[in-house]
């Protein structure tokens, strides 16, 4: 089974995000990337399918100039093959992005194609069906417990609704799924094999050429507004446990009597 | 293999009497002078582990039990050093067993050794091994993960790392703004920079340094953890990125000596940053503070009974037993009273060697935490009339002895404060 994942990084939510004197872009200068969760779910679900199944991870990124690290990290994890894609001054567009992956995949074997749902920094979550229409391969989005069939041709994944509710699709393989959560949390990706890898490791290189148009522009970003506040709760310990039972009162979150 | 004498057991000769240099040392054979099968285990678990760099040690243990009397952790649990060589003998690698994450590298075994078996090298051999296998602890991970991003545990921003100098009221340089060398290059330290009860200490340690007329500066934002921690959790490569981080840091500026807050950055920088390329002066803040003591100008005695928690890695581990101390004695009013267990044989907060992250893993095998026993044996020490201190001087300390004293009833009953705080309240104009 050859499984393709593709991954990006986002800005770290650790650092205070800030916005360019442009108005339409995050200032850079203190930011840090990280790779984007859901990404990291997909990597996870990927390693955990080849694992039961067999087979080979490859771990795909847009080349943006900063994405090493985060590829060493994913062999690190376990990826058995990672690939830099095209070349890139800034992160690209949805659009432009998936058609990007898209030719790569076109010279690379794929049977299960795995992204994160969304990612934090465009809540846009077009890439996974993008990719799906460029190849002309079933898609489905927001998925969780992803299973292969035992000929290996199919794979049976699930849809969380509202209310308890789950959906299960069978898809015919190849596909594309955006990944919602993975069945464990992301292992861990040790430092000193991350270094190790920055090292020695083969980072593979494909170039596409992709025309950049289609997505969306941003026009302007602010800071939301603070609508609410929170309550710091002062005194001793049967102050502050008297107040919180109050409030879970008041809120009609306790059992029982008053 | 070493060429060793070899014992001919049968060209022994038995004498009824034997004196040499006049001395009678008359005496019945006994079977240690005959061959015979002491054990019978299988070896690879025991290879594997002393084929680790820093897992040697663990071989020579004879059993002797020394250990077993002074090591906090098997007074709240079932572990015990002693027990790791059997596990490792009888095939447990240790990988999957939770004792692999108990020990807090305090060193208090290692002391009363006759082997010298030390935990403090062995520990993070193994560890190593389970982190690059996976088998980390949820809690320890996600530490691990805010080092990497953030370079301090708590997962604060970096850039938030010296925002505690806004409210210090005295200026706090950065080296980086001042464009000069310095006399001392203060290192702040992960809780001192980001804890409330931390951060306490620093604006207390900024005061004092100011009112001394120290010349200093600080890293600011620059400042990375120092990474003792995570190494002695097993995160080899971790302590190696921050300290490289560091380190490079370090070279760009020019100072006299670093004078630190916390103890494991103290042995950090003194004892393991060397072979990564870094030499130079360090101190900790007592040891710095110590030999200024007689110019410290006290205003406000502090009418108190106080006794002195000794940190692993500043006493036991690194030999400070006396500038506490001496620091604790200049301030007036203080009656400094010891704890039974003090000094060398000081017992461990549980904060170390990763200890302080894996709070939730830790509790699921131990009867109480080791803070909660220190912070019984200090209100046994300093009574509980909410007029006893127990004094630390380490930035873990504050928050899981203040947070030990509310979850052993003791709220209200015992002060917890880092001597530097005790030495500004001290300095500070009488209340009138």
């Amino acid at each position: 089974m050859e499984l393709v994942v593709l991954l990006k990084q986002v800005p770290d939510l650790a650092e205070e995000l800030e916005i360019d004197p442009s108005g339409t872009d995050l200032a850079r200068d203190w930011l840090s990337l990280v790779t984007s969760e859901w990404d990291e779910y997909a990597l996870e679900e990927a390693l955990q399918v080849r694992d039961l199944v067999g087979g080979a991870v490859t771990c795909l990124a847009l080349d943006t100039g900063s994405v090493d690290e985060m590829l060493a990290t994913c062999l690190a994890r376990g990826a058995d093959r990672v690939i830099k894609v095209g070349s890139f001054d800034r992160p690209p567009d949805s659009h432009t992005a998936a058609r990007a992956f898209a030719a790569a995949l076109r010279g690379l074997p794929h049977d299960l194609v795995l992204t994160g749902v969304q990612a934090i920094d465009d809540l846009d979550g077009q890439v996974g069906p993008l990719v799906a229409a460029e190849l002309d391969l079933p898609h489905v989005s927001v998925v969780t417990h992803i299973s292969i069939g035992p000929d290996g041709r199919t794979a049976t994944v699930h849809q969380e609704y509202a209310g308890g509710l789950v959906a299960e699709f069978e898809l015919d393989l190849p596909a594309v799924l955006g990944v919602q959560t993975s069945r464990e949390a992301p292992r861990y990706a040790p430092v000193s094999r991350v270094r190790q890898l920055l090292k020695t490791a083969e980072i593979g290189r494909l170039e596409v050429s992709v025309p950049a148009d289609g997505g969306l522009v941003i026009e302007s970003m602010a800071v939301p507004e603070a609508s609410g506040h929170a309550e710091m709760i002062e005194g001793d310990a049967a102050a502050v446990a008297d107040r919180i039972a109050a409030i879970l009162r008041e809120r009609g979150l306790a059992r029982g009597g008053a | 293999m070493q060429e060793l004498p070899v014992v001919k057991v049968d060209r022994i000769i038995e004498s009824d009497h034997a004196v040499i240099d006049g001395i009678d040392i008359s005496g019945r054979w006994n079977r240690m002078f005959s061959e015979r099968a002491i054990t019978e285990y299988p070896t690879e678990a025991m290879d594997w582990v002393t084929g680790l760099a820093g897992g040697e040690s663990l071989r020579n243990c004879y059993q002797c039990g020394k250990c077993v009397p002074v090591c906090p952790v098997q007074h709240v649990g079932s572990y015990g050093p002693r027990k790791l060589n059997v596990k490792v003998l009888r095939g447990n690698n240790l990988l999957d067993d939770p004792d692999l994450w108990l020990c807090t590298t305090c060193g208090n075994c290692y002391r009363v050794c006759p082997k010298e078996v030390n935990p403090l090298e062995f520990m993070p051999a193994i560890r190593e091994q389970a982190v690059l296998e996976g088998k980390v602890p949820a809690e320890l991970q996600k530490v691990f993960e805010n080092l990497q991003r953030q370079g301090n545990p708590l997962g604060e921003p970096a850039r938030r790392r010296a925002d505690w100098t806004a409210d210090a009221g005295v200026p706090v340089p950065l080296i980086s703004e001042l464009g000069r060398p310095v006399d001392v290059l203060w290192y702040v330290s992960d809780y001192t920079s980001y804890h409330p009860r931390g951060k306490d200490a620093a604006r207390a340690m900024a005061r004092v340094l100011t009112a001394l007329g120290v010349d200093f500066a600080i890293l600011g934002a620059e400042e990375r953890s120092d990474g003792d921690s995570a190494r002695l959790a097993g995160e080899a490569g971790l302590f190696e990125l921050l300290a490289e981080q560091n380190i490079r840091t370090l070279r760009k500026y020019r100072f006299n000596r670093l004078v630190v807050m916390d103890p494991h950055a103290y042995n950090a920088f003194r004892n393991h940053y060397p072979r990564l390329g870094w030499e130079g002066e360090v101190l900790h803040y007592t040891q710095f503070l110590a030999p200024l003591v007689d110019r410290i100008e006290f205003r406000s005695p502090v009418e108190l009974e106080v006794t002195y928690h000794d940190p692993c890695y500043l006493g036991r581990n690194n030999g400070e037993y006396d500038a506490p101390r001496r620091l604790l004695e200049a301030i007036p009013g203080i009656r400094l009273v010891e704890m039974p267990h003090s000094r060398s044989n000081g017992y461990c907060c549980g904060g170390g060697g990763g200890g302080m992250w894996l709070d939730g893993f830790v509790a699921d095998h131990v009867s109480e935490r080791l803070s909660e026993r220190r912070v019984r044996e200090a209100v046994a020490t300093v009574g509980m009339d909410g007029t006893g201190i127990l004094s630390v001087a380490c930035p873990y300390e504050p928050s899981r002895f203040e947070d030990a004293v509310k979850s052993t009833g003791n709220d209200g009953r015992l002060i917890v404060r880092d001597i530097i705080e005790l030495i500004d309240q001290a300095m500070q104009p009488p209340a009138t």
